[in-house]
């Protein structure tokens, strides 16, 4: 939904980054205002994830240059924890696996962090599960899987569906979702995908970080980005990735005049 | 004039070490043949030293700074609470008539008879070496015997305890538990020490056939604190072993479970978990060994190191030629938590027999970034996440625990999963 009068939420200048000393990020501009849907495509290697774990504040990446204010503050002095406190999320491409941690409890301890910046009272173990219950619903996820650890074991599905469950318990203001789609069947996607709606409303902004279009069929973008090269090149409406999905991404990169633009 | 052999003149030559002698010196006198024999191989043996290949990683020198004596009683902390399950028995405070205890229902004391008897089947050993040291030491202080005969299932969980408490001096401790054929118990045995002390412990474990025993060892010590307990377990076919240990605190602590599987076919799991920080060092030293076809073991030993913490880890498994089929796994999984601390680990596989599987691993590393970062991404702070993790990785040990521990305290490295932000 686009407002032109809603607020910015997010808003990247000229934003450079690297690892491991190669510049991976050449300048990316993009800003989010509440109620919008971006989807940011590309190939592989294009900078898309890069960006999405710069946001985050992914340690291994180093910042060499521009701006990201969230809500108007400074995003990229704030530590990961402290991003998160404050409602951006990041819903990972591959979900890491944590043994011996209880899936219930790392996302009771990381919704009370949330809570709390928020001047909420922390859930206690009662109520925190009264609240679980009712989001598992969101993603349609089993109550099992709250007893096994973090992860551990899930098919690529259930990964991202507790994804999306994470994303439902801490209801962030941005939320960025780097290749949700990818490893996942086509109930699942429409599951995943039904979440995202589910989640999405005039007060926040969705990132979406995907190779194909198929995403977008379930998940309609008000903005499409194409990225190459660490940079956004293209920005459209949801066409631009049927254009993609026909003419693939070559051309993008036949029409490097178009980066002066972007 | 004919030579004496080199090997005698040298234990003819060679002064007794004066903490051996002084620590001989303070013992009551020996109360049997076998108790003296253990004395003049000690005196002969002196103290184990770095260049014995058994404690090349591990400085012996926390043992020589212990009072050389029997320990000096202090006060007992507090115990937790007993629960109706367990049956709590102070190794370290053993009453005179052990059957006037209200035992539980299928464990009995053995008579003399039966543990002179044991006694006699076990001659100790003509030559020791370092790798005996341990087990020297305790037959040279002569403890007194807790001899066991399990029958049946036994409900509930047997706990052996020793408190050194903030004492000084040598405590040494002995056991001896027979399980019958089909006979199971849950055992957990709980060593303790704040002060400059020496906890000694020997336990020997015959399992029948059929039988099982879920074996916990859980010892925490202090600074100046040193644990050797020795496990020796002997398995006939068919029955089930597993030991569970938890160590965390000890200037020095040192185990050596050695199980044989008499005749192959029974099952074999060790889950250990040893923490160490400041200036602790703990070592395993485990041995398995085959002696007959079809056996299994399942090992995994972990270590979490911190500060200028040590950790050593040395696990032997030996199939001879009859150990045809064994099934042995054994993993070394150990967290650095410090530029400072130390682990040496190492496997130490004989294998003889050509039809098995024998597979083993060996990893050290820190704490995963990519595992942190997921947590931080979720608002959770550094130092959280990081006990979190560390929690999580001990975690597989500590649930192995029988009853999960019976409410002793489990290090205070490892947060209470109900712990909050």
């Amino acid at each position: 939904m686009i407002r032109p009068d809603a607020p910015v939420l997010l808003n990247i200048r000229d934003l450079r980054a690297s690892v491991a000393d190669q510049p991976i990020l050449h300048g990316v501009n993009l800003t989010l205002r509440a109620g919008e849907i971006h989807a940011v495509m590309g190939r592989n290697g294009s900078g898309k994830s890069t960006l999405s774990k710069v946001l985050a504040g992914h340690p291994a990446y180093t910042v060499t240059g521009g701006s990201v204010t969230y809500r108007g503050a400074d995003l990229l002095e704030l530590d990961p924890e402290q991003r998160a406190r404050i409602g951006l999320f990041l819903g990972f491409q591959y979900p890491v696996e944590i043994p011996g941690v209880s899936n219930l409890e790392f996302l009771r301890v990381a919704t009370n962090a949330r809570r709390q910046e928020q001047g909420q009272e922390e859930l206690d173990t009662f109520a925190f599960e009264d609240l679980v219950h009712e989001r598992l619903q969101v993603v349609q996820m089993d109550p099992a899987f709250l007893e096994r650890s973090v992860n551990e074991g899930f098919s690529g599905g259930e990964k991202k569906r507790n994804e999306i469950l994470q994303m439902a318990l801490l209801e962030p203001l941005v939320a960025i979702l780097d290749e949700t789609d990818s490893g996942l069947d086509i109930d699942a996607l429409r599951i995943v995908a039904g979440g995202v709606n589910h989640l999405a409303s005039p007060d926040n902004a969705t990132l979406l970080i995907t190779h194909y279009q198929r995403l977008l069929d379930a998940i309609t973008p008000d903005y499409v980005h194409v990225m190459a090269h660490g940079r956004i090149l293209r920005t459209g409406g949801k066409e631009l990735a049927l254009e993609l999905e026909q003419r693939g991404y070559d051309w993008v990169d036949a029409e490097p005049a178009l980066v002066e633009l972007a | 004039m004919v030579a004496a052999p080199l090997s005698s003149l040298a234990s003819v030559a060679t002064p007794v070490h004066p903490w051996i002698a002084a620590l001989l010196d303070a013992l009551p006198v020996a109360d049997g043949p076998a108790t003296g024999a253990a004395r003049d191989a000690l005196a002969a043996c002196g103290l184990p030293s770095r260049r014995q290949e058994s404690w090349r990683f591990t400085d012996p020198a926390a043992i020589a700074a212990v009072a050389p004596g029997p320990l000096q009683s202090g006060s007992a902390p507090d115990h937790p609470p007993l629960s109706q399950r367990h049956f709590r028995l102070r190794l370290d405070a053993l009453p005179q008539d052990l059957s006037s205890l209200h035992w539980p229902e299928g464990i009995d004391p053995l008579s003399a008879a039966e543990v002179a008897s044991w006694l006699a089947s076990r001659p100790p050993s003509e030559d020791a070496t370092p790798e005996d040291w341990p087990a020297l030491l305790n037959a040279a202080c002569g403890p007194a015997l807790l001899a066991l005969r399990v029958r049946g299932a036994v409900p509930g969980v047997l706990e052996l305890i020793s408190e050194a408490g903030e004492a000084s001096g040598v405590l040494p401790l002995r056991v001896l538990l027979l399980l019958d054929p089909d006979a199971r118990l849950e055992l957990l045995q709980v060593h303790r020490a704040a002060g400059s002390s020496l906890t000694s412990v020997q336990v020997a474990v015959e399992l029948a056939a059929g039988a099982e025993l879920r074996h916990g060892l859980v010892a925490s010590g202090g600074a100046d604190s040193v644990l050797l307990a020795g496990l020796t377990v002997h398995q006939q076919a068919g029955s089930r072993f597993s030991l569970t240990s938890l160590s965390q605190g000890w200037g020095l602590v040192r185990l050596e479970p050695q199980v044989v599987q008499v005749a192959g076919a029974a099952e074999t799991r060790l889950r250990g978990l040893q923490l160490v920080d400041e200036r602790q060092l703990a070592d395993t030293h485990s041995r398995v060994r085959f002696d007959g076809p079809d056996g299994h073991l399942d090992q995994l030993h972990k270590v979490v190191a911190d500060g200028r913490g040590r950790s050593v880890f040395n696990g032997a498994v030996c199939v001879p030629r009859q150990a045809q089929r064994t099934d042995a796994s054994q993993l070394s999984r150990s967290l650095l938590l410090s530029d400072s601390a130390r682990v040496d680990t190492k496997p130490e596989l004989e294998i003889v027999a050509d039809d098995v599987r024998c597979a083993h691993g060996a990893t050290v590393s820190r704490l995963q970034d990519d595992e942190l970062f997921y947590l931080r991404s979720r608002g959770i702070a550094a130092a959280e996440a990081a006990r979190l993790l560390l929690r999580g990785y001990c975690q597989e040990i500590l649930d192995d625990l029988p009853a999960a521990g019976g409410g002793w305290p489990v290090p205070s490295v490892i947060p209470a999963p109900e712990a909050r932000r």
